[in-house]
């Protein structure tokens, strides 16, 4: 199927933010002060955008994740920011099977990874419920990554339908490392951080000193809940993950995990779901607090949103929430919903379960409000062409 | 045979509402469908080969369940998209 949707084809596209929401697909094209900024779209509208991810191999070739409530899960591309979409001739589909008992069917395309450096038109893709799948033709066509979706422990890591998320299960933060495009990691929530080395022939759990505190076992092997991962571009034995149980960090070859969200306020807390990565120093990051007590309300703690940023690897932390909402705001951010551009000083945005879109142009010194009444936004990305 | 298409997949049959298609059976009719409007068949019928939820397929007014339903060159079928959800 092919659409037409808003949009300009400008060969020079600047910064743009990729808004996924639960009803389309927005852009907010900054200018290059990232002081004005203009809303486009909806493209896809009515259908859950779940993620939206340009290239930047090619800075041409944008996929999105879509669902509609009864037409199932696709995927969309364009090469044009936007003006034309195709849907992808084989989207993600597990395998046909006959025995009643395996028989999986994706709900939805949840995280969509551009692949190696090396492989221009290779693209992962995470469902719900678990799945991994690979495209080789730049998200034309798709096919399961069978070391993953056909692993005989692929229930016993990931568990059932009953121990995801409240929106089912999530295959995420699929990760290639920028110097081996065989060396790979994903995330499940729930079921933990996995690494390959075979390019996903082979997965092994990589769990060791992360807290599971819904699980019986104090350190189990898997069945942790990952919120988000991040591997650092330029220095890629630093992995950092926003937990369902607090901020991570991770040196390899070591393969323990560091707690660094305890020197987070305690009021505050270190849980919450989006983690952004300084593109350039790897001792710096955000993370987007919310309310994990009780029976996790997910919002901001005391309804009072802010980020926080360390500078030295999660040794300290400090509140950013200049420009932000004072009280009375009772939204948070997900996972997919955070992000930083590639600008000194760095750009960070959000978007909010409210709708809203934020920026700060100093690494959150300051935020500005850039859009609001979207859609609950399910993810916001950062696109430089 | 006539097929009645709901407003959700008029994006695949380029707005039409009712689009002519052929099968001897529910299963051949949804192949010749994704024939002339590709990648329609996977929205309404899933990987499992089973009718997505919350779609029906209606054939002379009768709601079928199973592709391998026989179809004759007269039937008039209605695919429907329930309404649900907010």
């Amino acid at each position: 199927m092919s659409k037409r949707a808003g949009g300009s084809a400008r060969r020079k596209l600047g910064l743009h933010l990729l808004i996924g929401t639960r009803k389309g697909l927005f852009f907010l094209r900054g200018q290059a002060n990232r002081r004005t900024w203009k809303l486009a779209g909806p493209h896809f509208l009515g259908n859950t955008v779940h993620h939206a991810v340009l290239d930047p191999r090619d800075r041409r070739t944008l996929l999105v994740a879509t669902r509609t409530g009864h037409l199932g899960p696709t995927v969309f591309r364009s090469v044009d920011m936007g003006k034309t979409w195709k849907e992808a001739g084989r989207p993600p589909a597990f395998p046909k099977v006959h025995n009643s008992d395996a028989k999986r069917e994706v709900d939805h395309v949840f995280w969509l990874t551009p692949g190696h450096a090396s492989e221009p038109d290779v693209w992962y893709a995470g469902t719900s419920p678990h799945g991994l799948f690979r495209s080789e033709d730049g998200g034309v066509t798709w096919s399961g990554v069978a070391g993953y979706n056909e692993n005989p422990l692929r229930g016993k890591w990931g568990g059932g339908p009953e121990d995801g998320t409240p929106d089912g299960p999530k295959l995420h933060s699929v990760i290639v490392d920028p110097r081996d495009a065989r060396h790979m990691y994903l995330g499940m929530s729930s079921g933990g951080v996995f690494e390959s080395r075979d390019q996903g022939a082979s997965w092994s759990p990589l769990n060791r000193g992360c807290a599971a505190d819904f699980l019986p076992d104090p350190d189990p092997e898997y069945g942790h809940d990952p919120h988000c991962m991040r591997l650092h571009p330029l220095h890629p034995d630093r992995v950092y993950q926003q937990n369902h149980c607090g901020i991570y960090r991770m040196d390899r070859p070591s393969d323990r995990w560091q707690r660094i969200g305890r020197a987070m306020p305690k009021k505050v807390g270190d849980i919450g779901f989006p983690l952004v990565l300084h593109p350039r120093d790897p001792d710096m990051l955000w993370v987007f607090p919310m309310d994990g007590t009780s029976v996790w309300p997910r919002v901001s703690p005391e309804g009072k949103p802010a980020a926080y940023v360390t500078k030295n690897g999660g040794k300290s932390w400090t509140r950013l929430d200049r420009g932000l909402p004072r009280s009375q705001a009772w939204w948070t951010v997900k996972r997919q919903a955070m992000a930083g551009d590639t600008h000194d000083p760095v750009g960070l945005y959000f978007g909010t379960t409210s709708g809203e879109v934020w920026g700060s142009r100093d690494e959150g010194t300051r935020f500005t409000l850039l859009a609001r009444h979207l859609p609950e936004i399910y993810s916001l990305e950062t696109a430089e062409a | 045979m006539k097929v009645y298409v709901p407003s959700p997949l008029s994006s695949y049959t380029r707005e039409a509402n009712t689009v002519d298609a052929d099968g001897a059976s529910v299963a051949e009719l949804m192949a010749d469908l994704d024939r002339r409007y590709p990648g329609m068949r996977f929205r309404i019928i899933n990987e499992q080969d089973e009718i997505r939820r919350h779609i029906k397929i209606f054939v002379n007014r009768e709601q079928v369940r199973d592709l391998a339903t026989p179809l004759a060159g007269d039937d008039e079928i209605m695919i429907v998209c329930a309404l649900s959800g907010g």
